[in-house]
C-alpha cells in the first residue's frame, strides 16, 4: 500500500475508519468502517440517532482520539504516526473546534478566550483578521467580559470566534447549537454559514436539529457507526424525511434482531 | 446518615489521605516530642533515684546539682566523722564519698570526651548502697582499680573515647596538677542501666583522695545507710548529734527530689523547646485541613443540597461532614502516633550526638501521650473542619437545581472588617511591648502582637495578597505567555483557597525569617559589643565554660610576649539571703578590661566589692555599704562596696569580688576565665601560636583573640540557629503538602477546563508549566507575606530586646535563600499534580459531566 494521495482537495478525510469500545461481551462498535471525504470550503452536516458514532468519528477527525483501525488524514497530514505533542500542534494550529458547552476557560476574557489558541502557539495575531472575526460575531463590546458575564449565545459566539481566528483548515462542531434557544441557534448558525461563504473556511457541525443541518451544503447519514446516506443542499422537510426513514429502519432493525 | 458518611470518606479516600497527612506529620511531631521528653525524665529520674543512698552528709547550702560549675567547697568530713556516724544504731553503715567536679577525659585522638552535654562525674567507689538496697554501680568489665594510678570508666564513654583496658587514659584534673593518666582497668554503669550519656570516672577511695584532695584521708560527703526498720527522717536526725559544723544530713528522698527539680529545670528547657515546635507543625497542619475541608464542601454543593432539597436539617449536613473528619482524624492520629514513636528514637539519635543519651527502653508509648496525641488530633481536625462543615450547612436546597454550583460563602468584607481589628489590637500590644508598658515582658507583648496578627494575615490573606498574585500574574505572563498568564488567573479565581494554603508556608516562614533577623542581629551584636569591649589581647576559656585548674594560667604566663594574665572565677553565693551568681577577679582585671568607675573605684586590688551600674540601680546599693556573703561550706563574709562600673557588657556579674575572697569563703580556688595582655612590641600571631601550644594537650581550653572571640560565639548562635530551621522544616513539609492538596483537588475540579485547553491545543508541558506556576503563586504568596511579617517580628523583637541586641541586622541574602527556597518548594509541590493533570484523557475530560 500506498500512503493517500496528499493532494486531495479534501480538508479532511477517513479512509476505513473503524473505531471499537470494549472487548468480548461489552465490545461496542461505535465506528464500522467510515470511508469520507470532507471538502475544504463546504459546510457539512453529520447527522444520526444517539448512539450512531457521530461524536466519535467527529473525536476521530479532530486528532482527539485515535481510531482502531483506518487511518484520518487532516490537511494532507496523516494522523495515526504523530506524537502527542505533534497531535496537540496540529489541534491548535490546523483545527477549530466548537463544543457543545463548556467551550471558554473561565479565568479568561472574551479576547483571552479567542486569542488562546494562538497564544498558546506563541503565535501574534492578525489584527485586521481578529476584527473582522469580532465584528463577524457581533463581539466588538463584549470582549473585555468573562464567560460567566455573557449568555449562553455570546459564549458559543465566543468559541466560533475563537475556532476560526487561528485561520483552521477546518473546524469541527459537537453540536453547537444544542444548548441554545432557536434565536440563539440561528444567531451562531447564520455566522457559521458566513464563514463559509465569506471566508472560504471549511466547518464539519454534528447536529439533531434539522434546521440546523439545513444551513450546510452537504448532510452526512451515519447509523450504527456507518454512512448511511448523503444529501447535498438539502431542505428542512428533505432531511425530516430521511431521518424518519432512517429511523424507522432501525427499529425494523431492532425488532430484527430483537426477535 | 452514618452509611454515607463512611462512603464519602471511602471515596474521597485519596483527597483525604493527602490531608490526613498534614494531621499525621503534626500528630507524630507532637507524640514524638512526648515520648521522647517523657523518654528523657525517665532515664534522669532513673539514675538519680538508682544513685541515692538513704541519706546524705554535706556541706551545708551546696546545691547537689549546680556544684562543680561554680566552684567547690573545700569543707571536708574526716574518717573520725565517719566511723562516730557508722557507730549510730541508726545507721547500718556510713561511707565517705569523694566527689571531684571538673574531671575531664581527653580521648584518644586529644579531643576532650562529652563536652557540652551530660557532665563528666568523677568519684570513688564505695559499698554503699543505693536507697533500694541496691549496687550503685555495676562492673561490666575489667576489675574495680587501686590507687590514683588506676580507672574504670563507664561502658559508653570508654567505646566513644576509644580506650580499651589496659590503655592509658588521660584524664584533666579541675584544680592542682592539670595533667595525669590512669590505665583503664575496668568499665561499669549505673545499676539500671546507661549514664544518660554522663561520662563516670571511678576511683578506689584512697585514688580519688589522691586526686582530688591533695592525698588528705578525708571526704566530701557522706553516704548513710540506714539500720533496719529506720526511717530516713529517724536516720538524719540521729545523724546530726554527730556532724561537724557547717554539714547537714538530708534525706535521700530531698536529695532525690532537689536533683529531680534541678533536672527538670534544665529538661523543661529542652521539652518546652521540642513542644513549641510540634505546636506550629500542629497549627499549620490545622490550616491545611481547613482548605481541604473548604474545597471538598465546595466539590460537594450539590450533594449537600441534595440532602438538604430531601428533607435534612442543616445540622445533619454539617455534622456529616464533621463526623467525616472525626474518622479521618481518628484514622491520621493513629497512624501519627505510631510515627511518633518512630520519631521520638530519631529525636534521641539526634540527642545522642550531642552527647544526651537516652535508655531506648523508656521511650514508650505513655497513656497520657497516646490520650494527648489523639486529642489534639482529632480536637485541633474538627475545629478545622467546623468552618466548612457549616458552610455546607448553609447551601440551600435549590442549589441542587442549579446548572452553576457556587457554594455559600460568607463576605470576605466580614473577614477583612474583623481582621482588620485583630490587626489593630496585634499593633497596639506591639507600641505597648516597645512603649515598655507594664503587667508583661515587652518581647511579650511584642509576642501576642506577632500570633494575633500572624493568624489574622493567614485568615487575611485572600485581601492582603491580593497584590502579590496580581504581580505573579503580570510576570508569568510576561516570561511565559499563555500558560503563564493562565496560572496567574488560575491562582487567582478563588482567593480564598490560593490564601488559605499560602497561609500555611506563610506561618513556617514568617518563624524562619523573624528568627533570622533575630540571629543576624545577635551575630551584629556580639560583634559590636566584642569590638568596643574585648579589652585584652586574648581570652582564654573553657570550651563548656566550666572552671579549670589555676596551672594552666600558671604555664600562659611562662609564654614569651605574655605581660598580664588576669584570673576570674566565679561562685555561688547567698547575698542577703538569696542565691547569687558572683564574679572574682583579680587585682589585674580592672586594668586589662578597661573598666571605668561610674562611682567610688573599680580598684580589684582594694579588697572591696565592685558593683555592677544596673545591679547597683535596682538594689539601690551605694559605694560605702556593706554586703552580707554566705558561701556553701558555711563561711560567712561581710564585704564593702567600693565602686560602681559604668556600663559595660564584658563584667556580667552584678556583684563582684576581689579573688583573694575566694579562699576566704572556703571555695577550691580554679579559673573560669583568663584575660592575657601581651607587653608591647611582642607579636601577637607569634604569641598565639604559642598559647595555643600550651592550650593543646589541654583540649578543654580555647584561647581567642578579639576575632575569634567573636566568631566562637558567632558559631554558637549558628548552631542555635541551624537547629531551630531544622525544627521548622517539618513546618514547611505540612505546608508542602498543602499546596499538593489544594493543586490536586483544583485539578480535579478543573478537568472539563483542561480537558478543553488540551483540546485547543495546549501541549503536555504547557498544562505541566500552568499548574507549576500556580503553585509557585501560591508558594511565592507564602513567602512573601511570611517575609514580611517575619521581618517586622524580628524588627520588633530586636527593639524590645535592645538591651541584649543591640544592633539591628537584616540578613539579606539568606531572606533571599527563603525566597528562592519558596519557589523550588512551589515548584516541587506542583510535580505530582501537574504529572497527574497532563496524563488526564483529552476525550475523557471534555466528555465528564
Ligand atoms: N468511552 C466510551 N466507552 C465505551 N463506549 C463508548 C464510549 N464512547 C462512546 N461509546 C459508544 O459508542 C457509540 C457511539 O457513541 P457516540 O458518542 O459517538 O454517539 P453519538 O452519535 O455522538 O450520540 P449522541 O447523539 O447521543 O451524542 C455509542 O454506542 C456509545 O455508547
Ligand atoms: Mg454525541
Amino acid at each position: 500500500m500506498t500512503s493517500p494521495v496528499v493532494t486531495s482537495p479534501a480538508a479532511a478525510r477517513a479512509v476505513d475508519l473503524t473505531k471499537v469500545y470494549g472487548s468480548g461481551e461489552s465490545e461496542v462498535r461505535a465506528l464500522a468502517g467510515v470511508t469520507l471525504d470532507l471538502n475544504a470550503g463546504e459546510f457539512t452536516a453529520i447527522m444520526g440517532p444517539s448512539g450512531s458514532g457521530k461524536s466519535t468519528l467527529m473525536h476521530c477527525l479532530a486528532a482527539l482520539d485515535t481510531p482502531s483501525s483506518g487511518q484520518v488524514i487532516v490537511d494532507g497530514t496523516e494522523l495515526g504516526s504523530l506524537s502527542d505533542k505533534d497531535l496537540t500542534v496540529l489541534r491548535r494550529s490546523r483545527i477549530g473546534f466548537i463544543f457543545q458547552s463548556f467551550n471558554l476557560i473561565p479565568t479568561l476574557s472574551a479576547r483571552e478566550n479567542i486569542l488562546l489558541p494562538l497564544s498558546l502557539a506563541g503565535a501574534a495575531p492578525d489584527q485586521a483578521w481578529f476584527d473582522a472575526v469580532v465584528d463577524t460575531v457581533g463581539l466588538r463590546d463584549r470582549l473585555g467580559h468573562r464567560p460567566s458575564e455573557m449568555s449562553g449565545g455570546q459564549q458559543q459566539r465566543v468559541a466560533c470566534a475563537r475556532a476560526l481566528v487561528s485561520k483552521p483548515s477546518i473546524i469541527f462542531a459537537d453540536e453547537p447549537t444544542g444548548n441554545l434557544d432557536s434565536v440563539s441557534g440561528a444567531d451562531v448558525l447564520a455566522f457559521l454559514r458566513r464563514s463559509v461563504d465569506e471566508f472560504g473556511q471549511t466547518i464539519v457541525m454534528v447536529t439533531h436539529d434539522a434546521v440546523a443541518a439545513s444551513h450546510c451544503d452537504r448532510v452526512i447519514f451515519l447509523a450504527d457507526g456507518a454512512v448511511v446516506d448523503e444529501l447535498a443542499r438539502p431542505s428542512r422537510e428533505e432531511i425530516l424525511e430521511h431521518i424518519t426513514a432512517l429511523q424507522a429502519a432501525a427499529v425494523g432493525n431492532r425488532r430484527d434482531t430483537g426477535a | 446518615m452514618f452509611k454515607l458518611i463512611l462512603r464519602n470518606v471511602g471515596a474521597r479516600k485519596m483527597r483525604l489521605a493527602m490531608s490526613a497527612l498534614a494531621i499525621v506529620l503534626g500528630v507524630a511531631f507532637l507524640s514524638g516530642v512526648l515520648v521522647f521528653s517523657a523518654g528523657l525524665s525517665k532515664t534522669f529520674d532513673g539514675i538519680i533515684q538508682g544513685t541515692t543512698p538513704d541519706g546524705v552528709v554535706r556541706v551545708e547550702g551546696a546545691e547537689s546539682f549546680t556544684a562543680g560549675e561554680t566552684g567547690v567547697s573545700a569543707a571536708t568530713v574526716t574518717p573520725d566523722t565517719v566511723a562516730r556516724l557508722a557507730a549510730l544504731p541508726e545507721v547500718d553503715r556510713a561511707d565517705g564519698n569523694v566527689d571531684g567536679f571538673g574531671m575531664y577525659v581527653v580521648d584518644s585522638d586529644g579531643d576532650l570526651l562529652g563536652g557540652t552535654g551530660a557532665p563528666t562525674l568523677a568519684f570513688n567507689r564505695t559499698e554503699a548502697p543505693n536507697m533500694d538496697g541496691n549496687n550503685i554501680l555495676t562492673l561490666l568489665d575489667g576489675r574495680w582499680g587501686k590507687g590514683a594510678g588506676e580507672i574504670v570508666l563507664d561502658e559508653g564513654s570508654a567505646e566513644k573515647a576509644g580506650y580499651s583496658l589496659g590503655d592509658s587514659v588521660k584524664l584533666l584534673t579541675p584544680a592542682g596538677q592539670l595533667e595525669r593518666t590512669a590505665t583503664l582497668v575496668g568499665t561499669a554503669e549505673f545499676n539500671g542501666g546507661g549514664t544518660a550519656g554522663a561520662t563516670l570516672i571511678i576511683f578506689d577511695t584512697p585514688g580519688a583522695q589522691e586526686v582530688f584532695l591533695g592525698g588528705r584521708d578525708v571526704f566530701t560527703t557522706v553516704a548513710l545507710t540506714a539500720a533496719d526498720g529506720v526511717s530516713q527522717s529517724e536516720l538524719v536526725k540521729a545523724a546530726k548529734a554527730v556532724l561537724p559544723a557547717g554539714f547537714e544530713a538530708v534525706p535521700g528522698d530531698q536529695v532525690v527530689k532537689e536533683s529531680e527539680d534541678a533536672m527538670a529545670q534544665f529538661l523543661d528547657v529542652i521539652k518546652t523547646f521540642l513542644l513549641v515546635f510540634a505546636l506550629i507543625a500542629v497549627i499549620v497542619g490545622a490550616f491545611i485541613i481547613v482548605n481541604t475541608f473548604s474545597i471538598l464542601v465546595a466539590q460537594r454543593t450539590r450533594e449537600s443540597a441534595l440532602l438538604r432539597a430531601l428533607g435534612a436539617s442543616r445540622r445533619q449536613v454539617t455534622s456529616a461532614i464533621l463526623a467525616e473528619a472525626f474518622v479521618m482524624a481518628l484514622f491520621a492520629s493513629t497512624v501519627g502516633i505510631g510515627l511518633g514513636w518512630a520519631l521520638a528514637r530519631g529525636l534521641a539519635a539526634m540527642f545522642s550526638s550531642f552527647g544526651l543519651d537516652i535508655e531506648g527502653s523508656f521511650l514508650n508509648l505513655t497513656t497520657a501521650t497516646v490520650v494527648t496525641s489523639y486529642t489534639v488530633g482529632i480536637l485541633v481536625t474538627l475545629v478545622a473542619a467546623l468552618l466548612p462543615a457549616r458552610r455546607a450547612g448553609r447551601v440551600a436546597p435549590v442549589a441542587a437545581m442549579r446548572e452553576d454550583t457556587v457554594p455559600a460563602k460568607g463576605s470576605l468584607r466580614r473577614r477583612s472588617v474583623i481582621g482588620s481589628i485583630v490587626i489593630a489590637v496585634s499593633v497596639a500590644a506591639a507600641i505597648a511591648g516597645l512603649a515598655g508598658v507594664d503587667g508583661m515582658p515587652a518581647a511579650a507583648w511584642v509576642g501576642i502582637g506577632a500570633f494575633l496578627s500572624l493568624l489574622t494575615v493567614a485568615v487575611l490573606s485572600p485581601v492582603i495578597g491580593f497584590p502579590v498574585l496580581v504581580a505573579c500574574r503580570a510576570v508569568f505572563g510576561r516570561l511565559f505567555g499563555a500558560s503563564g498568564r493562565l496560572a496567574g488567573e488560575n491562582a487567582m479565581r478563588d482567593p480564598r483557597r490560593t490564601g488559605a494554603t499560602a497561609s500555611a508556608l506563610m506561618i513556617g516562614l514568617a518563624l524562619v525569617s523573624t528568627i533570622a533577623v533575630m540571629a543576624g542581629s545577635m551575630k551584629a551584636s556580639v560583634d559590636t559589643v566584642v569590638d568596643e569591649q574585648f579589652a585584652p589581647d586574648f581570652i582564654a576559656q573553657s570550651v563548656i565554660f566550666a572552671p579549670f585548674s589555676t596551672q594552666v594560667g600558671d604555664r600562659m604566663e611562662q609564654v614569651d610576649g605574655v605581660a598580664t594574665v588576669s584570673r576570674q572565677q566565679m561562685l555561688d553565693a547567698k547575698v542577703d539571703g538569696h542565691n547569687e551568681t558572683i564574679g572574682a577577679a583579680d587585682a589585674n582585671f580592672d586594668d586589662v578590661s578597661k573598666l571605668e568607675a561610674g562611682e567610688g573605684s573599680v580598684d580589684f586590688g582594694a579588697g572591696k566589692a565592685i558593683i555592677n551600674e544596673d545591679k547597683a540601680e535596682e538594689e539601690g546599693w551605694k559605694v560605702g555599704d556593706t554586703l552580707k556573703l554566705a558561701f556553701p561550706g558555711g563561711k560567712k563574709l561581710s564585704i564593702q562596696i567600693g565602686g560602681i562600673i559604668r556600663e559595660n557588657s564584658v563584667v556580667v556579674f552584678g556583684i563582684n569580688v576581689p579573688l583573694e575572697v575566694v579562699e576566704q569563703a572556703g571555695i577550691q580556688r580554679q579559673d573560669n576565665a583568663l584575660s592575657i595582655v601581651l607587653d608591647d612590641g611582642a607579636d601577637p600571631a607569634a604569641v598565639h601560636r604559642a598559647l595555643d601550644r600550651v592550650a593543646k594537650p589541654i583540649p578543654l581550653i580555647e584561647v581567642n583573640d578579639k576575632e575569634g572571640f567573636a566568631e566562637s560565639i558567632r558559631g554558637q548562635v549558628n548552631q542555635l540557629l541551624y537547629m531551630i530551621y531544622g525544627l521548622l522544616a517539618l513546618a514547611i513539609i505540612i505546608a508542602i503538602i498543602g499546596i499538593v492538596n489544594t493543586l490536586g483537588l483544583s485539578v480535579l475540579e478543573r478537568t472539563r477546563e483542561i480537558g478543553l485547553l488540551r483540546a485547543i491545543g495546549m501541549t503536555r508541558r504547557q498544562l505541566r508549566r500552568t499548574i507549576t506556576l500556580e503553585s509557585v503563586a501560591i508558594a511565592v504568596l507564602g513567602a512573601v507575606l511570611g517575609m514580611a511579617l517575619g521581618l517586622i517580628y524580628g524588627t520588633l523583637l530586636q527593639r524590645v530586646l535592645k538591651e541584649d541586641l543591640t544592633v539591628l541586622s537584616i540578613p539579606f541574602s539568606q531572606l533571599l535563600v527563603f525566597g528562592l527556597i519558596a519557589v523550588v518548594v512551589g515548584v516541587l509541590a506542583a510535580v505530582m499534580p501537574a504529572v497527574r493533570a497532563s496524563r488526564l484523557n483529552v476525550l475523557n475530560a471534555i466528555s465528564t459531566e
